[in-house]
């Protein structure tokens, strides 16, 4: 909403500063969200009046004798609107206009110019520059033009919440300032018009729970000429409306003024009688702004005999519209349904300062206080002659005002102050609330039950008035208070460890923590989740982030391919978050992705860093498994067939069993695909498996030394390390302590096909110390055991 | 033989000897077994029995100069020697060291733990709830029905179902209020979502919020509660206003304004020249709110408040682009390791 500074103060003056009453709209809820002036910068402009207009010698030009209050001067000037007795703004010899134009004695093809006559664009006071401006009648000659038209007034723009649509006039805004302020409100005078003429058009409620009021009223013969005054120009536009023609403004004031939306329809282009009623199935109609709207039997309309013609609440249409030359008019002054306006403006996109209002509720008595005044002012500048008014309605759908009690101890216990019984007495007075009832009460206090005036559609519970009771005392005056609980110790998981202790780890891993969207490309998602199901938006904002994500590949490759184009040599990043797998029952899975590409260290004078590769990834992975389980024990990693993986580097990752998450490098064409050089990889888990964190259990340590023995096997290629271990694990039991495989080497004095592994094995018995020659032995065996299990020789 | 000329000539083949080898073969020339103080203590027979005890005493104090001298002398030599080696052993110390790739927490993680740690440390638990909402929990149990005017605020991204992306973290308290009984005490952080895009928008953003539900909660305690956590997260004493507004889930409500962390308050562009920052809502939690998640307004009443987890990050690190927050720059997201 937003509105003149000065167009406020007729209404109400408290005494304080511009400052001070932008704070208090701001601290009321009314939020100033800016202040502009309303003109810019001008000196040395006054009223002047031009007494006479003579031809100029050359073409297009006249020479006027104007009086500027002090006395004649000739000002020559090439507007087309000159007249004798035009009131124009005159800049002086020595004036000054906005943009720093100076005005000087000027000599125009032989004719002394002693100023100049200004066309509204040139004072900076809106876009016209076809004319001089017409100040029009009521300014005293010579005056000023800044006090004259209040120049030095402010537009002030207030952001308001949507159940405070009672501020959506100057009469509302007045009303909160006086409320504020404890001063009356100076109610602009709006007397009855009486009517001239007998042309009235009926209006018949067919759907009174959408329209329970109505008022229409028929004005004939107004002067299609007439122009709107310069002072109602100048209020539309401080409140950022541009002034069309007297109809449309009129309408446009009365309901910035009064809150009251109201429409003129062209009457001529009516037939019929009127009829409020919902849209037939298949009905159409063309709006104003000349879009063709589909209706159904869930849209209000104002009809006429031969369809609909405006959407109730909303925008009229095309047929009936006020035209340059309407002389003969309609006025619709109306209380529609809040949620019938909002249903049907959101359902067809439509935003108007009308649906604005209604939405959030006019006051239901204010369309018969609106129509006078429209009449008043349209008649008083085009003339016309008015008809009765005439009002349709049906009172048992206006809305309701329930009584409301407010007890003194409820009041006290939730705004944390106290309040004594007269001061409550006092707030609610001044915020206009009709007191039904006042009672003394042992438990609760004083209880003050009150009805809600018809322009507050926001009171219908008691924590409605103790907002208001604690709004108008002021928040500041409210105390700041820590509230007490008991000091009960905190619980804290024992087998579970947080996310940010994940999320630490993964950084003490070397990395880096990214957040990416939760929607994402649907190419992209196919890509890198070709099987999946997929949530898809309904309304996305655009086709790049249209489907919520199934695993965190789409947001990790897309990070490292930004930071690729920005010079990155290398890249570890990690992300924890959701993924969205649509099923039988929609599954929001929290899930750790990681992703490694390029150098494997920091470059540096020490040593050329090669690539990361898939152990790179597989340790990382192992390091943060062995955090959240302790050791590895439970840990397997199972051949896969993933297509987004390369075949060749790819693994499950099998805890107690359970597929619990995989890794590897992403599948080369899809690298390729997606432009991300060499060598990407990655892995996922769930964080339900990693999070989890077993209770530590302490092991005895032997007192016993350990003893270790390396030795070499050349075993097929086909045979896996894991195989080895498990051979070893097997035949060895407890006896050994740990297995480290230290070395693998590949050479054709082997053999081609296949590879000598070196592993060290530690032994260690927990009841004596092992001797040679059971160290012997243990090796002997376990030797045997790979020479039967998996044809290995020894080197 | 004098065993004052000796004992010179021993210490001075002492301090001559340059090595360990050299050293050992003085220790050996004079006080070995055939060493020539080892010589004279044995010649010590022929001499006159009256001598005896004094050059027996003058010989062995002549031995025990000479193994002292010798130790010194070795201690030095060690000494000479390290001090070589440590010479050959010098490196550059202006020379980088040898890093280990660097990860880090992207700085709206950090915040989101910043804010967590200073409620729980209150006795706050923490609730992040899911990100995909039914309308109830989003909309209605929250005292938004259906075409009320707060929902065109808030720009929801729907699915074909009816389901939708929450757009506040206010359906996770409705979860808490549910599931749980009063009294609460609860932080929900957490990913949201609105159809917005520009500056100071993104269509995904964080937010956190608490709820507080107890008896004889008040308005007072919602200001004392807002003031404290304010002071503690940007650890400055800034001021605070609190100005009424209206959500449907909360009565009375209000909007939070801390003094500009940047100016304070002198005016700038980070605060739009108001002197102020709005960094979160807040109010009593409204009684259709309560009653609808089972609690009882007449017995209980609470506080809840919510504020941007992207928006205090950029004003605690004075960051001037929202969209920086997930683009995921490196070279923007380091910064803050």
């Amino acid at each position: 909403m937003k509105f003149s500074e000065a167009w406020l103060r007729e209404w109400v003056n408290p005494a304080i500063n511009r400052a001070q009453l932008l704070d208090q709209l701001t601290m009321a809820g009314l939020e100033v969200k800016a202040v502009t002036p309303v003109a810019p910068k001008s000196d040395g402009v006054v009223v002047a009046r031009v007494e006479q207009v003579a031809l100029h010698p050359a073409k297009g030009l006249s020479v006027c004798q104007v009086n500027d209050g002090r006395g004649r001067r000739q000002i020559v000037c090439g507007a087309s609107n000159l007249q004798p007795g035009l009131v124009a703004a005159l800049a002086k010899v020595g004036a000054v206009l906005p943009g720093g134009v100076r005005i000087e004695q000027a000599d125009i093809h032989g004719v002394a110019s002693a100023g100049m006559l200004c066309s509204a664009a040139e004072l900076g006071l809106g876009e016209r520059s076809d004319g001089i401006l017409n100040l029009g009648a009521g300014y005293e000659l010579g005056a000023d033009l800044g006090d004259a038209l209040t120049l030095d007034d402010v537009s002030i723009e207030v952001d308001l919440t949507p159940n405070r649509g009672d501020c959506l006039s100057l009469r509302g805004l007045a009303r909160e300032l006086g409320t504020l302020n404890n001063l009356p409100v100076q109610q602009q005078p709006a007397p009855p018009v009486a009517a001239q003429i007998d042309a009235a058009l009926a209006v018949d409620l067919e759907a009174a729970e959408g329209c329970p009021r109505y008022l229409g009223r028929v004005i004939r013969g107004l002067n299609a000429n007439a122009e709107t005054p310069l002072w109602m120009q100048e209020r539309l536009r401080r409140s950022g409306l541009r002034s069309i023609d007297p109809i449309v403004d009129v309408t446009n004031y009365v309901m910035l003024e009064l809150g009251q939306p109201m429409h003129a329809f062209d009457l001529g282009a009516l037939v019929g009688t009127i009829r409020v009623r919902w849209a037939q199935a298949g009905e159409a109609l063309r709006l104003l702004d000349g879009s063709e709207l589909q209706l159904d039997p869930s849209v209000l309309v104002i009809a006429d005999a031969a369809g609909a013609v405006a959407i109730a609440g909303v925008m009229g249409g095309e047929r009936s519209g006020v035209r340059p030359n309407t002389s003969d008019v309609f006025l619709e002054s109306a209380y529609f349904d809040p949620l019938t306006v909002a249903r049907t403006a959101r359902r067809f996109g439509l935003h108007t300062d009308a649906s604005h209002r209604y939405e959030r509720g006019v006051d239901f008595d204010a369309p018969a206080m609106a129509m006078e005044r429209a009449t008043g002012l349209l008649t008083s500048i085009a003339g016309g002659s008015p008809g009765p008014t005439l009002a349709s309605e049906q009172a048992a759908h206006l809305p309701r005002r329930n009584p409301v009690s407010l007890r003194q101890n409820r009041l006290q216990e939730l705004a944390g102050l106290n309040f004594d019984a007269q001061q409550v007495d006092a707030l609610l007075a001044r915020l206009g609330f009709r007191l039904l009832d006042r009672a003394e009460t042992e438990a609760e206090g004083t209880v003050w039950t009150i009805a809600p005036p018809p322009h507050r559609f926001d009171i219908k519970i008691e924590a409605d008035l103790i907002e208001e009771v604690c709004r108008i005392q002021g928040y500041p005056n409210i105390p700041s208070i820590l509230p007490a609980a008991p000091l009960a110790p905190r619980p804290v998981a024992l087998e579970r460890s947080g996310e940010r202790q994940l999320q630490a780890q993964m950084a003490g891993g070397g990395f880096q923590e990214v957040i990416t969207y939760s929607f994402v490309d649907p190419l992209r998602q196919e890509l890198l989740d070709p099987k999946a199901e997929r949530l898809v938006l309904a309304n996305p904002m655009s086709s790049e982030q249209s489907v919520m994500r199934t695993n965190l590949l789409p947001g990790l490759t897309e990070a490292l391919r930004f930071n690729q184009s920005r010079q990155q040599r290398r890249a570890q990043l990690f992300e924890l978050g959701l993924c969205f797998r649509p099923g039988a029952a929609l599954q929001q899975v929290l899930m750790l992705g990681g992703l490694m590409w390029g150098e494997r260290g920091l470059e540096s004078w020490h040593e050329q860093h090669a690539g990361m590769d898939f152990f790179d990834l597989k340790g990382a992975v192992e390091r943060l498994l062995e955090w959240a389980l302790g050791d590895l024990d439970a840990v397997t990693f199972k051949a896969t067939q993933d297509q987004v993986l390369h075949p060749g580097q790819r693994a499950t990752i099998v805890v107690d069993g359970d597929a619990v998450g995989r890794l590897g490098r992403l599948h080369p064409e899809i690298e390729q695909r997606l432009q991300l050089g060499d060598g990407v990889y990655v892995f996922e888990i769930t964080g339900e498996a990693i999070l989890a964190r077993p209770l530590r259990k302490f092991a005895e340590i032997p007192k016993t030394p350990s003893a270790r023995r390396d030795l070499a096997v050349v075993v097929d290629e086909a045979v896996s390390a894991q195989q080895i271990r498990d051979t070893l694990a097997k035949t060895l039991g407890a006896t050994l302590k740990d297995l480290c495989l230290f070395d693998v080497y590949r050479s054709k004095d082997i053999d081609l096909h296949k590879k000598s592994i070196a592993i060290g094995l530690t032994f260690q018995s927990f009841s004596s110390t092992l001797t040679d020659a059971e160290i012997s032995r243990h090796l002997n065996k376990a030797i045997a055991a790979l020479q039967a299990e998996l044809g290995a020789r020894m080197r | 033989m004098d065993v004052e000329k000796v004992l010179q000539a021993a210490v001075a083949a002492t301090e001559a000897a340059g090595s360990e080898f050299s050293l050992e073969e003085v220790r050996v020339r004079y006080l070995g077994r055939k060493g020539e103080l080892t010589k004279l203590l044995k010649g010590l027979g022929q001499l006159p029995q009256e001598r005896r005890p004094s050059v027996g005493a003058a010989i062995n104090a002549a031995k025990d100069e000479l193994q002292s001298k010798l130790d010194a002398r070795r201690i030095a030599l060690a000494s000479e020697q390290l001090a070589k080696k440590m010479a050959t052993e010098a490196v550059d110390v202006t020379l980088p060291g040898r890093r280990p790739a660097r990860g880090g927490l992207h700085p709206v993680t950090q915040t989101l733990a910043r804010v967590e740690d200073i409620f729980v440390g209150a006795g706050y638990q923490v609730f992040a709830g899911l990100e995909v909402e039914d309308d109830y929990h989003n909309f209605a149990a929250l005292n938004i029905p259906p075409q009320h005017p707060a929902r065109a605020m808030h720009d929801t991204f729907y699915f074909a179902d009816g389901s939708l992306l929450r757009t506040h973290t206010s359906p996770a308290q409705v979860h808490v209020m549910e599931h749980q009984g009063p009294p609460i005490r609860v932080i929900c952080p957490g990913r949201v979502y609105r159809r917005d895009s520009d500056l100071t928008h993104t269509p995904m953003f964080h937010q956190i919020e608490g709820l507080v539900i107890d008896r004889g909660i008040s308005f007072a305690h919602l200001k004392g509660t807002v003031a404290d956590f304010v002071q503690r997260f940007f650890e400055r004493d800034l001021d605070l206003r609190f100005r009424p507004s209206h959500f449907p889930f909360t009565e009375p409500s209000a909007e939070v304004d801390v003094q500009c962390v940047h100016c304070l308050g002198s005016g700038c562009r980070v605060c739009s020249h108001t002197g102020w920052l709005e960094i979160m809502g807040c109010g009593l939690v409204h009684p259709t709110a309560l009653s609808m998640s089972g609690i009882d307004p007449e017995s209980w009443s609470g506080f809840a408040f919510g504020m941007g987890g992207d928006r205090l990050t950029m004003l605690l690190h004075e960051v001037n682009d929202m969209r920086l927050f997930f683009e995921n720059d490196l070279r923007f997201l380091e910064q803050f390791n």
